[in-house]
């Protein structure tokens, strides 16, 4: 009875231990935030650093919430948001299927390396002007340049997680007749699920650039718009509001995308 | 009569620097539920000779028959297990048994209750819905006895199957395959390096010798030893006379092994 309670005790202080870990981390966190907002409003107000260029929290503030009781604000995050989603999702699904394509034929492989390259090698937003001519200046090249910047990447690490399943599996599935396309969906693809996975981590951020610069180029609408609006008018509050938010809204879905990754991790074992 | 026909099998290992001469004119055959070993060296070239066998491999020049038909015409023959079980973990155990019957599309209610049937007969009760990650090492590579019975292969192809497991697991599941075996009137192939697990298990032994895989000599297991369970024939008297007999042929061959050319690399500069 004596020990057995002293193991309690023993685990006990050890969870408390980490609890006190996780409180002092997110103090550090929380501190540093409030630190830096402090010190870029007294900069600021101090004229430390130039109010009309660096802005501050406080005009930052107002910004946000004067452009929302307006409604002006809301329309810009939607169609930067559904831009970066259906961009994401796009070159990530089209990514995979190239990766598919390569893997199914070995001289297709052979054939298109150079090309695959090339095109790697290359920054995707030069492509840029190119599809907007293309295109069209609209939501269409804005996403097309959401996706493109990730699909090559993407090609390249699902086709090299394809190929380096272990060859005994394939023969388990040879030595009970399975087909090429059946040895592809019982034990290729399944087996190249966690790098699939975590490229999707990887082309949430890509994607994001891909579609701020789209609104750069076109400047209709969105949040990349109202960067360089902001710029060209001088109001670099508005910067600064469209920087905070877009800050803000890549994070929840890079932590999205997490969550969607652990749980398809736990659900594909 | 010959159920089994290997006919001057040769095959050739190519590559871009050279070849190499992996089997020099095998030739032996196997009757309907005889159990015969193939023993020898690593690098003897064994599994290849399983790999031709099983189709999966293409032998660059001689034949092989199954019931007077060449190996490649018949469909569904063959049953192989590996040194490691290659369950996929992303399966239930049932999944996994039931992986040639999902894939030749037979899979029945039939083909379940047989599977669930065989995994008792193997001492597996309750284990279907597992994943393979919950299973120990021996009860796994029962599952994978289970995945390759299913299927009723004509011939049975094991390629060092006990070699990943500890001692205790090792005879212990000799003694299960030897006697699903007999049970079932399965032929069988064993592949070894094991001269204790080939007397155990084998009604034949034939022993290889290296660069390039030739058959060096064939042992008859004595019929004393043939009905008797693996983990009984170790204590027979006649076990350690065979025993002798083959360590004998080996160590020859050793000193002669290493002093003859490794690897064959062709004339081309």
């Amino acid at each position: 009875m004596k020990e057995n309670k002293s193991d309690k005790q023993l685990f006990q202080s050890y969870k408390n231990g980490i609890k006190r870990e996780k409180k002092i981390v997110f103090a550090w966190q929380i501190a540093i935030l409030l630190v830096f907002f402090t010190v870029w409003e007294v900069a600021t107000r101090m004229y430390w650093i130039d109010p009309l260029i660096f802005s501050s929290p406080s005009r930052v503030f107002t910004v946000i919430v004067e452009r929302l009781s307006d409604g002006s604000l809301f329309s810009h995050v939607q169609v930067t948001l559904i831009e970066t989603i259906i961009g994401f999702l796009v070159g990530t699904l089209s990514g995979i299927i190239l990766a598919t394509m390569l893997w199914s034929s070995q001289r297709f492989s052979d054939i298109a390396d150079p090309y695959i390259v090339v095109m790697n090698a290359m920054p995707k937003v030069a492509l840029g002007p190119i599809i907007i001519v293309a295109i069209g200046p609209g939501y269409l090249a804005i996403i097309t340049m959401g996706a493109i910047i990730s699909v090559i990447v993407t090609t390249l690490v699902v086709f090299s997680a394809f190929r380096e399943i272990d060859p005994n599996y394939e023969k388990v599935m040879r030595s009970f007749g399975a087909t090429k396309w059946q040895l592809f969906k019982e034990a290729v693809f399944p087996a190249a699920l966690p790098a699939m996975i975590s490229t999707l981590k990887v082309n949430v951020g890509l994607s994001w650039v891909g579609v701020i610069v789209g609104e750069f180029l076109v400047s209709k609408q969105g949040l990349g718009y109202l960067i360089i609006y902001g710029f060209q008018v001088f109001d670099f509050s508005l910067v600064m509001s469209s920087l905070v938010l877009i800050a803000i809204f890549a994070a929840i879905m890079y932590k999205v995308v997490e969550k969607l990754e652990k749980w398809l991790i736990k659900h594909s074992r | 009569m010959a159920f089994l026909t290997l006919d001057k099998v040769t095959h050739h290992y190519f590559s871009s620097t050279g070849y190499t001469k992996a089997l020099d004119n095998i030739s032996f055959s196997v009757k309907e539920g005889e159990f015969v070993a193939l023993l020898g060296p690593s690098g003897c070239g064994k599994s290849t000779v399983l790999s031709i066998i099983s189709g999966i491999m293409k032998q660059t020049a001689g034949n092989v028959f199954l019931e007077q038909k060449p190996i490649t015409e018949s469909k569904m023959a063959i049953g192989y297990m590996l040194q490691q079980d290659y369950l996929f973990p992303w399966k239930t155990i049932e999944n996994n048994v039931l992986l040639g019957p999902a894939i030749n599309r037979t899979l029945t209610s039939e083909t379940k209750e047989t599977a669930q049937e065989l995994l008792e007969e193997v001492g597996l009760p309750g284990v279907a819905d597992k994943y393979p990650s919950s299973l120990s090492g021996g009860m796994r590579q029962r599952a994978a006895l289970v995945r390759t019975l299913i299927n009723d292969p004509k011939i049975l192809l094991l390629d060092e199957p006990f070699s990943a497991l500890d001692y205790q697991t090792k005879l212990k599941l000799e003694d299960l395959v030897s006697k699903l075996l007999k049970t079932y009137q399965k032929t069988a192939v064993l592949v070894t390096h094991d001269i204790g697990e080939a007397i155990a298990m084998s009604d034949r032994i034939i022993v290889m010798d290296a660069n390039p895989g030739t058959i060096a000599s064939v042992f008859d297991v004595p019929i004393e030893l043939r009905d008797e369970q693996p983990f009984l024939v170790r204590r027979h008297p006649k076990y350690q006379l065979l025993f002798d007999r083959i360590w004998n042929e080996l160590d020859q061959k050793d000193t002669h092994v290493t002093s003859s050319q490794e690897v064959q690399t062709d004339e081309r500069e």
